[in-house]
């Protein structure tokens, strides 16, 4: 470095504010927004109503307000959620003034492309299908997803604009390498992109960011009163799809859920955290990673998630 | 993190993240101190812990191996080795930290360019029973041409030679007398036991004779900000918003990448060439009196000047250079190795222009440093000087000056691989 670039500019003898972690994240994924943006010709984003993809559509207002967002929200519908984050969902997209799509795993089912074992079996799976259903029906050629690496080891891996191919695979051994902030955007006809704006974020961040910026989430990640069975070491809620077995005993226990996917396997936490700030003491305070506590379809194997990604999953 | 830590978390001044890349091999105790900035931190959970004690058994070894918590993908723990970079994040009360791990094989420096161009700092491990290698100087050397201003040596397994300050003190000469020739920024040796906990985030017991910081206190205080502030105004337009039909708002959004930018300040756009003020600056519904190098803002300007993206924001004091012709060091990527032949897409900021190779100067061997002929011909991870023709100009700055605005990627317009990183030079000298 020359010595003249050393000096400070005029701006030296101004009080600069103060940046901290949080500010840190929501630039560069509003950058990373705005690059897809000038880049990619047809483009959506994820939103199922669950904490990430809040978070992403906040993002997306810093990013390009007061113009309209220029991608649509889509919303792959297991049939499996639960009704009051499907409120939630059209709500917030209603509020935004934002076109949101759904389409469902029934469909697919309707389609014969998906074909299930049993009614309450996992969709979580399924809807990978119906994922990439929707991103040829439409033409997508990147896909912005709220997925953060801490989440997954697979995920620790993923690029920030990770490549799919024709067929939607990851293929982990043949990612494009991305320095500094240069996002290579390019694909082919039928190819597409997954972009992950908040790959950088913990889950502390985004209840951190929830706070700051006092977003609203649905209710059910708040504590409440719910019907459960303790199942290895996990709270099953009853429900019509998940009752319960033989021998279980059912308990009214106060909880949350960490995370708000397919009902058949997501699993609340024991908790009393009724605000934002005290869910975020209690991230502080966790021992057991998110999906960990929550989610029964990852534990199968240690390379589940791996082998679900390469398949298309989300 | 601790309830302790929650509370310092109250009190302490939050300064951001900071990106580091650790550099070393399996052998050099790289996933161990990983693994040890992780535990002590209180960043690893006790599932995760549990996953790896399965892994571990399945191994048929006994004894818990920190490494499978950072060895991530099925495919590798296949083959026994790492093949890319992970990311891994942990935060104490002063910043949160986000690590490039990346594998330390010759065959990977594309890896290692790839962690080490977003990072602030490296970590350079050696074994204390080695000393300095040849893998040293070759992740040394590869920090130091991506730009990363603060090198932190951190001489490790410093229980298995009895914590000798001899060995500490005859390690570092070794490094001090091979660096003299990088002209490195700012170099700090640090003594540890990765296994042992000594000096990584506690003090330990082994270690009384050294009197400086632990690696985490090292982290910790590394200022980032004030570096890309105090340099001159860049800030490449992404996108030009615009409020819906009949609404007059027109705003330039982008990052800045460094400087400082306030309501009032004259700029220079390029490639008009017009100068004109800033009138506002956009945050959704907030008017910001100042932007800082970092921010993603929208700036409305005083005049009606034709802006798009890829045009760019300056400093009219000290604008970029507007080049056609570009002298540089790359680092090739592709297995089809690298002819003049070639076209390309290079991406610079936010602008995209056709470009090609119009000359191979000559190539580095990054483990000697010496620059030797590439007889027109470049193969994977060879990292050489060349000279870039482009269909249009770029505002460029030197790379050793601004990493944002000195740096770029070639694209194979036929694959659309990545097929190399690219770090401008104004001034070429002699220098590897």
């Amino acid at each position: 470095m020359n010595t003249a670039t050393l000096e400070r500019p005029a701006a030296t003898s101004r009080q600069l504010p103060e940046r901290n972690h949080l500010d840190w994240l929501e630039s560069e994924a509003i950058f990373i927004l705005r690059e897809l943006a000038g880049e990619c010709a047809n483009p959506v984003l994820f939103f199922s109503g669950g904490k990430d993809s809040i978070v992403l559509l906040r993002l997306a207002e810093k990013a390009f307000r007061p113009a309209r967002f220029p991608f649509p929200l889509l919303h792959i519908d297991t049939g499996h959620n639960f009704q009051e984050v499907l409120d939630f969902r059209d709500a917030r997209a209603a509020e935004l003034g934002e076109r949101l799509l759904v389409r469902s795993v029934e469909d697919s089912i309707g389609r014969g492309t998906v074909r299930l074992r049993s009614e309450t079996e996992s969709r979580n799976a399924a809807q990978s299908v119906t994922l990439l259903e929707s991103i040829e029906e439409f033409g997508f050629d990147a896909a912005i997803g709220g997925a953060r690496r801490d989440e997954e080891k697979a995920r620790a891996k993923e690029r920030v604009f990770s490549f799919r191919d024709e067929f939607g695979q990851w293929d982990p051994k043949n990612q494009r390498p991305e320095l500094w902030s240069l996002y290579n955007t390019r694909v082919h006809k039928g190819e597409h992109m997954r972009v992950f704006p908040i790959s950088n974020w913990t889950e502390l961040d985004v209840w951190q960011y929830i706070e700051r910026e006092q977003l609203a989430v649905p209710h059910i990640y708040y504590a409440h009163q719910r019907r459960i069975v303790r199942r290895k070491g996990l709270l099953v809620p009853v429900t019509p799809l998940t009752p319960p077995r033989e021998g279980e005993l059912v308990e009214e226990v106060t909880v949350r859920f960490r995370t708000v996917g397919d009902i058949t396997c997501t699993c609340p936490v024991a908790s009393t955290a009724a605000t934002t700030a005290q869910i975020i003491a209690e991230t502080v305070l966790t021992t057991v990673t998110e999906r960990g506590a929550t989610r029964m379809d990852d534990q199968t194997s240690d390379a589940s998630m791996e082998r679900r990604k390469k398949e298309g999953y989300f | 993190m601790s309830a302790i830590g929650e509370m310092e978390r109250a009190t302490a001044t939050d300064t951001g993240v900071l990106r580091f890349i650790t550099c070393g091999s399996v052998d050099d105790g790289k996933s161990t101190l990983i693994g040890r900035l992780l535990h002590d931190t209180r960043a690893i959970f006790e599932d995760q812990l549990a996953a790896v004690q399965r892994a571990t058994w399945k191994r048929g070894q006994d004894e818990l191996d920190l490494s499978l918590l950072t060895d991530g993908l099925e495919a590798e723990r296949e083959q026994g080795i790492t093949i890319d970079v992970a990311y891994r994040y942990f935060a104490t009360p002063q910043r949160k930290f986000i690590i490039a791990d990346t594998p330390g094989h010759e065959q990977y420096t594309r890896n290692m360019v790839t962690g080490a161009s977003t990072a602030d700092a490296a970590i350079v491990l050696i074994d204390a029973r080695k000393g300095v290698l040849t893998q040293t100087r070759r992740h040394t050397y590869i920090a130091h041409l991506l730009g990363v201003r603060h090198i932190i040596v951190a001489i490790n397994k410093m229980d298995l030679v009895d914590y000798d300050q001899a060995v500490f003190e005859r390690i570092r000469a070794d490094f001090l007398a091979f660096a003299r020739s990088l002209d490195l920024g700012n170099l700090q040796f640090i003594p540890l036991s990765a296994l042992r906990g000594d000096q990584v985030v506690e003090t330990g017991a082994g270690l009384p004779w050294y009197q400086g910081p632990t690696l985490l206190s090292v982290l910790e205080g590394i200022n980032v900000l004030n570096e890309t502030e105090a340099l001159p105004l860049r800030y490449p337009v992404q996108l030009v918003v615009r409020q819906g039909a009949g609404a007059d708002f027109r705003g330039f959004a982008g990052r800045l990448v460094s400087g400082v930018l306030a309501v009032g300040d004259e700029l220079l756009v390029l490639p008009s060439n017009r100068v004109s003020r800033v009138k506002e600056i956009v945050s959704l519904d907030q008017s910001l009196p100042l932007a800082v190098a970092g921010d993603s803002v929208t700036v409305v300007l005083e005049d009606e000047i034709d802006i798009s993206r890829g045009d760019m924001l300056c400093d009219p004091a000290s604008p970029p250079l507007a080049l056609k012709s570009l002298a540089a060091r790359i680092c090739w990527f592709s297995e089809e190795p690298l002819s003049t032949a070639n076209r390309f897409v290079l991406k610079h900021t936010s602008r995209s222009v056709k470009a090609k190779i119009a000359a191979i100067v000559d190539r580095v061997d990054i483990n000697t440093l010496e620059r030797q002929s590439a007889h027109g011909l470049l193969a994977m991870n060879d990292i050489a000087h060349v000279t870039v023709s482009l269909a249009q100009p770029l505002f460029v700055d030197a790379y050793d000056s601004n990493r944002e605005t000195g740096s770029f990627i070639l694209i194979d317009e036929t694959t659309n691989h990545t097929v190399a990183a690219g770090m401008i030079e104004l001034n070429p000298g002699n220098k590897a």
